[in-house]
């Protein structure tokens, strides 16, 4: 169905309890967001300190999740959602399970990070903080497709994921060429490409988010359109 | 168009047991056709009460053996549109239905159609059990057959334990056939009424919140025998449980003021329904 005016529910709890979770979801986007720019931050700085602060930053995320997911499962037994407010539930259970990846993902990055600061660098970072860029505003986008029901924007969240893959493909190409020319640089150019695939992950994370999105507003599912056996 | 004083003249006669023609028909001439992928063709449907208007020219079609539900706030036509399917409307004191119902393509409002004979065909389970309550088990079971016809033991006792058995009743009270239909629980006393109605080897079974005075078991229970009964019998359920209805039927139609809103498979009107009214109403933004 079409978005139009929002009407609020009769029962205000419902109503109160709703507009928590979606404060919850939004707060823990925030986070991740920013676990996801201080990672890349940490990476191209060689900020070892900067890296370990963000991991910590990842408890955080992980009990957004917890709690997220607990007033979902309190929603879904108390008030047994219809239509709409059935999608948004069962998207905020996909969401958090997105989200709290892509805060594994920084984790990873960060770890590469202090690995990578202590050791000489493979290549110039230009790509990567660009694949970054991208990658926070996909998770941006997403969000605020999620708050205000916007398809267009869902949509535009998943045409992006095809730029995150291909800048993706250039990485990998670069790290290549680059170990190929030099094989002292192998284990650090690994994890480059580490850092580039974790990026590329997160973008799909994104999509997932977006897709979903769609399906809350629209009730159209739109996942692996054309891939699921007939 | 259709007034009350005809049809209480044909209840007149249910009541005293005079004779009707042979059940499963409506009149000598018809045709069943249990076959037929539409079991009712409803058209341009209104109904009023005196003056007031209540249905609105409803159109819908509700498929052969299938579970329908009639969904829809307190007032809106749900009841009086399944009174309708089986000619109950009319009995109400200036009560008038409009448009036409067909039952296996027969217009149950034709001139020569017997309304007793219609509601064999066309059972109804009301929200409150209703046994005679000093009357036993299995006189209760036979009421509705006994109005029409002679039985002897054998075939009243044959009936009576198929009815049971249908309502998923029988283990319970086989060994006590003889107590009272008042001494049962209200959920055994709603199967009870709903083995009176399989009795009479309806081809419907419409049903008015059946639920409502029942504890959650009973419900369950009730539920599970809604979903069995569904391979022999068309159910039409009206239901103020949303989530009863999103449980037993295949598809869902939501009233609204008189008016039919939307009609889709029950998956769809509770995942995804098409008309923001719909919407409105099963999450709870309603009013």
């Amino acid at each position: 169905m079409p978005p139009t005016t929002l009407k609020t529910h009769t029962d205000r709890q419902y109503d109160a309890q709703l507009d928590d979770l979606r404060a919850r979801l939004v707060d823990m986007a925030r986070r991740v967001e920013e676990m996801i720019a201080n990672s890349v931050r940490a990476l191209v700085n060689r900020d070892a300190a900067l890296a370990k602060r963000t991991i910590e930053d990842d408890h955080q995320v992980n009990r957004c999740e917890v709690e997220a997911d607990e007033l979902c499962l309190l929603i879904l037994a108390k008030r047994q959602p219809m239509a709409s407010d059935l999608r948004f539930i069962t998207l905020a259970l996909k969401m958090v399970t997105d989200l709290e990846r892509i805060g594994d993902l920084a984790v990873n990055i960060c770890e590469r990070a202090i690995d990578l600061s202590s050791v000489p660098k493979v290549k110039p970072w230009e790509d990567i903080p660009g694949m970054a860029a991208i990658v926070r505003a996909m998770v941006r986008e997403a969000i605020d497709a999620f708050i205000s029901r916007d398809a267009v924007k869902a949509q535009q969240v998943i045409e992006w994921d095809d730029e995150v893959d291909a800048q993706y493909r250039h990485v990998v190409l670069d790290v290549i060429n680059v170990m190929i020319a030099d094989r002292s640089t192998v284990e650090n150019g690994v994890m480059v490409q580490s850092v580039a695939k974790w990026l590329e992950r997160m973008a799909d994370h994104a999509t997932n988010i977006a897709e979903q999105v769609i399906f809350m507003v629209h009730g159209k599912d739109i996942r692996h359109l054309g891939k699921l056996p007939r | 168009m259709v007034t009350a004083g005809t049809s209480i003249e044909t209840e007149r006669r249910r009541m005293t047991g005079s004779p009707c023609p042979a059940p499963g028909r409506l009149r000598e001439s018809s045709v069943n056709s249990d076959v037929a992928a539409t079991k009712f063709r409803v058209r341009r449907l209104a109904a009023w009460f005196g003056s007031q208007k209540v249905l609105h020219g409803l159109d819908l079609e509700i498929s052969n053996r299938r579970v329908t539900a009639i969904i829809g706030p307190s007032g809106c036509g749900k009841s009086t549109f399944i009174r309708c399917l089986n000619r109950m409307h009319e009995l109400v004191p200036s009560a008038r239905v409009g448009g036409e119902v067909r039952l296996d393509q027969e217009d149950i409002y034709g001139p020569d159609v017997d309304p007793v004979l219609l509601r064999r065909r066309v059972g109804m389970v009301f929200q409150k059990p209703n046994p005679f309550p000093s009357m036993s088990i299995r006189d209760n079971v036979l009421a509705g057959l006994r109005l029409t016809h002679q039985l002897d033991r054998a075939s009243a006792d044959e009936t009576n334990e198929r009815a049971l058995r249908s309502a998923a009743l029988w283990d319970e009270v086989k060994d006590r056939l003889d107590e009272p239909g008042g001494g049962l629980s209200g959920g055994q006393q709603q199967r009870l009424c709903i083995a009176r109605a399989l009795a009479v080897e309806p081809d419907v079974l419409l049903m008015d919140e059946p639920c409502s005075a029942l504890d959650p078991i009973a419900t369950a229970r009730i539920e599970d025998l809604i979903h069995s009964l569904r391979e022999r019998y068309t159910i039409v359920i009206v239901t103020h449980n949303m989530q009863q209805a999103a449980r037993v039927s295949d598809r869902t139609a939501f009233l609204l003021t008189g008016e039919l809103v939307e009609y889709a498979p029950t998956d769809r009107i509770f995942t995804a329904p098409a008309d923001k009214r719909t919407e409105d109403y099963i999450t709870g933004k309603f009013g």
